[in-house]
Parts: C-alpha cells; sequence; structure tokens
C-alpha cells in the first residue's frame, strides 16, 4: 500500500486560515489501511480542525467525504454534487488523490492533509515498513523475495556492504540489513549458488530516472 | 471564571469502572454531579472520535475509565484505549485545547471509593484549567 501520515495540525490549521467552509475528502483505499487519512481520520480531523478554529472565535464548516478511491476519476466525480459548496478541499489522500482532485477541479483551491511516504506493509498492527520503490524492474526472482531497491541502504545490487552488522544495518542498528536477509532466504530455500552471481548494473531509466512514467495499455485504452 | 462548573464526560467500562460507581452509590459515597457517564461494554470501545466529539460539543473534560491491567474482560480493550487516549492528548495539545482535559483512568469493579475520588479529582483539576475555549465559540452549521 501507499502509506502515508497526518500534517502537523499547526500547517493544516494555517493553509486553511482564509477559509470557511472546506471539503475534507478521505480515501477508502491505502490510506484507510494505514490509517492515515480513511473515514476514520476523516472524522477525527474534521473535529480537530473544528475546535481549532472555534478557539480562535472563528467558525469552519466541514463537510466530510471519503471515496472509494482519489485516484480515479470515476470517483473524484462523486464531489461534483458538492464543491460548489466548499472554498476550499483538504484531501486525506496521497498524493495522487490529492492531484485529481486538482486537475478535475482547477479552480478550487486543493490542500493535503496527509504527507505521503512509501511503498510498503504492514508489519505488525500499527507499524508499516518500505518494501518497494517502483523502480520499474523488479529484480525479486533473483535476491529471495527481498528487495535490495527498497530495503538497502545502499540500494546495492550485490551486498551487503562493510557496515553490516549481526544483520543489521550501520545506519540505524534497529534497521535489518537487507542483504542478510537476502542470504537467509536463499539459504533457506538451499539457493545459495544464487548469491554467486552477479546483478548486472541496474538501469535505472525504468525508474525515476527517465522522468515521470506513464504505462499506456493498449488493448484498455478508450 | 469563579462560578465555573466543569462538565465532564466519563466513559465508564461495563466490567469495572460503571459497577464502581453502583458501588459508590451503594457505599452512599458523594462525588461531584459533574460527572456525566456512559456506559460502555468495554473502554477499548471508545474511539477517538468519541473524545473528539464530546469535547467539540462543549464537555470541558472527558476521562475514560476501564479495567485494571490485566483484568480486561475482552483481553486489552484498556490497553487499546489507554494508546488512544494517548494519541488524543497529543492531538489536543497541537491545537491549542489541552491534553490534560483527557485522561485514562484504570479501576476495578469494587473500587467505590476510587470511583468517588476520580470524579472528585478530575473536577477539581478541569476546574482549575478553566472552560473548554470551544465551549462558548459560535458553531459551523456543518452538514457532515
Amino acid at each position: 500500500m501507499i502509506t502515508a501520515e497526518r500534517k502537523p495540525m499547526e500547517e493544516l490549521i494555517e493553509c486553511l486560515a482564509p477559509y470557511h467552509r472546506i471539503l475534507l475528502v478521505g480515501c477508502n483505499e491505502c490510506v484507510t489501511v494505514c490509517s492515515a487519512g480513511g473515514r476514520k481520520e476523516v472524522g477525527i480531523l474534521s473535529s480537530a480542525l473544528q475546535m481549532a478554529f472555534m478557539k480562535e472565535g472563528k467558525t469552519l464548516e466541514v463537510k466530510e467525504m471519503t471515496l472509494e478511491r482519489q485516484c480515479d476519476p470515476e470517483y473524484v466525480e462523486e464531489l461534483v454534487t458538492h464543491i460548489d459548496q466548499a472554498e476550499a478541499v483538504m484531501s486525506m489522500a496521497c498524493g495522487c488523490g490529492v492531484q485529481e482532485i486538482a486537475r478535475r477541479f482547477k479552480a478550487k483551491p486543493v490542500f493535503p492533509a496527509v504527507n505521503t511516504t512509501f511503498m510498503g506493509a504492514s508489519e505488525r498492527q500499527g507499524v508499516w515498513a518500505e518494501r518497494c520503490q517502483g523502480c520499474g524492474e523488479c529484480v525479486l526472482g533473483l535476491t529471495g523475495g527481498v528487495c535490495p531497491i527498497a530495503r538497502c541502504s545502499k540500494q546495492l545490487l550485490n551486498g551487503p556492504c562493510g557496515g553490516s552488522t549481526n544483520g543489521k544495518c550501520e545506519v540505524d542498528s534497529d534497521m535489518d540489513c537487507a542483504w542478510q536477509l537476502i542470504w537467509d532466504r536463499l539459504k533457506a530455500l538451499g539457493i545459495e549458488d544464487q548469491y554467486e552471481k552477479n546483478i548486472a548494473a541496474k538501469d535505472w531509466r525504468t525508474g525515476r530516472g527517465g522522468g515521470p512514467r506513464k504505462i499506456i495499455r493498449e488493448d484498455l485504452v478508450k | 471564571m469563579e462560578n465555573f462548573e466543569p462538565t465532564i464526560v466519563a466513559f465508564c467500562c461495563h466490567y469495572c469502572a460503571y459497577t464502581a460507581a453502583d458501588m459508590a452509590g451503594s457505599k452512599r459515597l458523594c462525588y461531584p454531579p459533574n460527572v456525566k457517564i456512559i456506559k460502555v461494554p468495554c473502554s477499548g470501545k471508545v474511539d477517538a472520535i468519541h473524545i473528539m466529539k464530546a469535547l467539540e460539543m462543549g464537555a470541558d473534560g472527558v476521562y475514560v475509565a476501564g479495567c485494571l491491567e490485566g483484568d480486561c474482560h475482552f483481553k486489552s480493550g484498556n490497553i487499546d484505549a489507554a494508546k488512544r487516549v494517548a494519541y488524543i492528548k497529543k492531538l489536543l495539545d497541537e491545537i491549542g485545547i489541552g491534553g490534560e482535559r483527557v485522561e485514562m483512568i484504570l479501576m476495578s469493579a469494587g473500587m467505590g471509593e476510587r470511583f468517588a475520588q476520580t470524579a472528585a479529582d478530575m473536577t477539581e483539576k478541569i476546574r482549575k484549567l478553566g472552560p473548554n475555549p470551544v465551549k462558548f465559540a459560535p458553531k459551523a452549521n456543518n452538514a457532515a
């Protein structure tokens, strides 16, 4: 999932200061799962914002909505009947959702309520960890299902480096060394030989190195 | 301010604090009438939004009263509630309402005295803090 964290209240209050009526929009997908911008968080933020405004003797009218997916135009279209009543929109979705609202409603100011952080997985209740950087050329088949791009601090394709100590990374003693994890996994699978094979230098143009990316599926395009 | 009588909402677990309130009543213990009790099946049932809404609607203080550690009827509802209360305290500090208006209290069903004492302590604490700053503020006409 795409993970996110709510921005500091001070920042949110500051950007909404000129407005009196806003639309606060959550998303039912990733940000719901990582408890950053789902229906529940929309309710709590709405309440917090209103109290912050009331404290200053001002009022803030908040219309709460949570869309199925903010990154799909079909769902963003549901805002059409409410957008005119709002002076501004605050989105609790990831950056994709914020941008989709901004693209659809060009005359309406849109503010992000969360900082989008990374593509990750739940390690346990309340803990999310980075797992993928969307490099565009997956090497997980070579590395025992552990990503050296997302999980090695140096993104080494042939690790580990000298900073690996007792399975931990030198960057942070709580951080697993991805290459230790890769070795352990290859060993468990009985394919240690694979570790001896050099992985060729990566073509970073499939990642961000080639600028913003786009996928066009000719069989689906209308 | 001198005559300020705080309104305090107490979310009380059915298995402990609510029964403790009964116990306080049976023992004819006095506690301030400022505390409005809401019975919940477990303190873990109290969500962040319940606490926020209580304050938004004008409560001056809120506390969640759950079972003693290890005694939750649903294993960890009281621990979960305590974490939520800690989260809300931080959020209230961030918006300037003051996290000290919200507390998590643990007690058993037999602690009638503790229930009465908690109600008195919390009332006194909130009286010192003064009214919830949003209490007399104009309310927005929310369509949410």
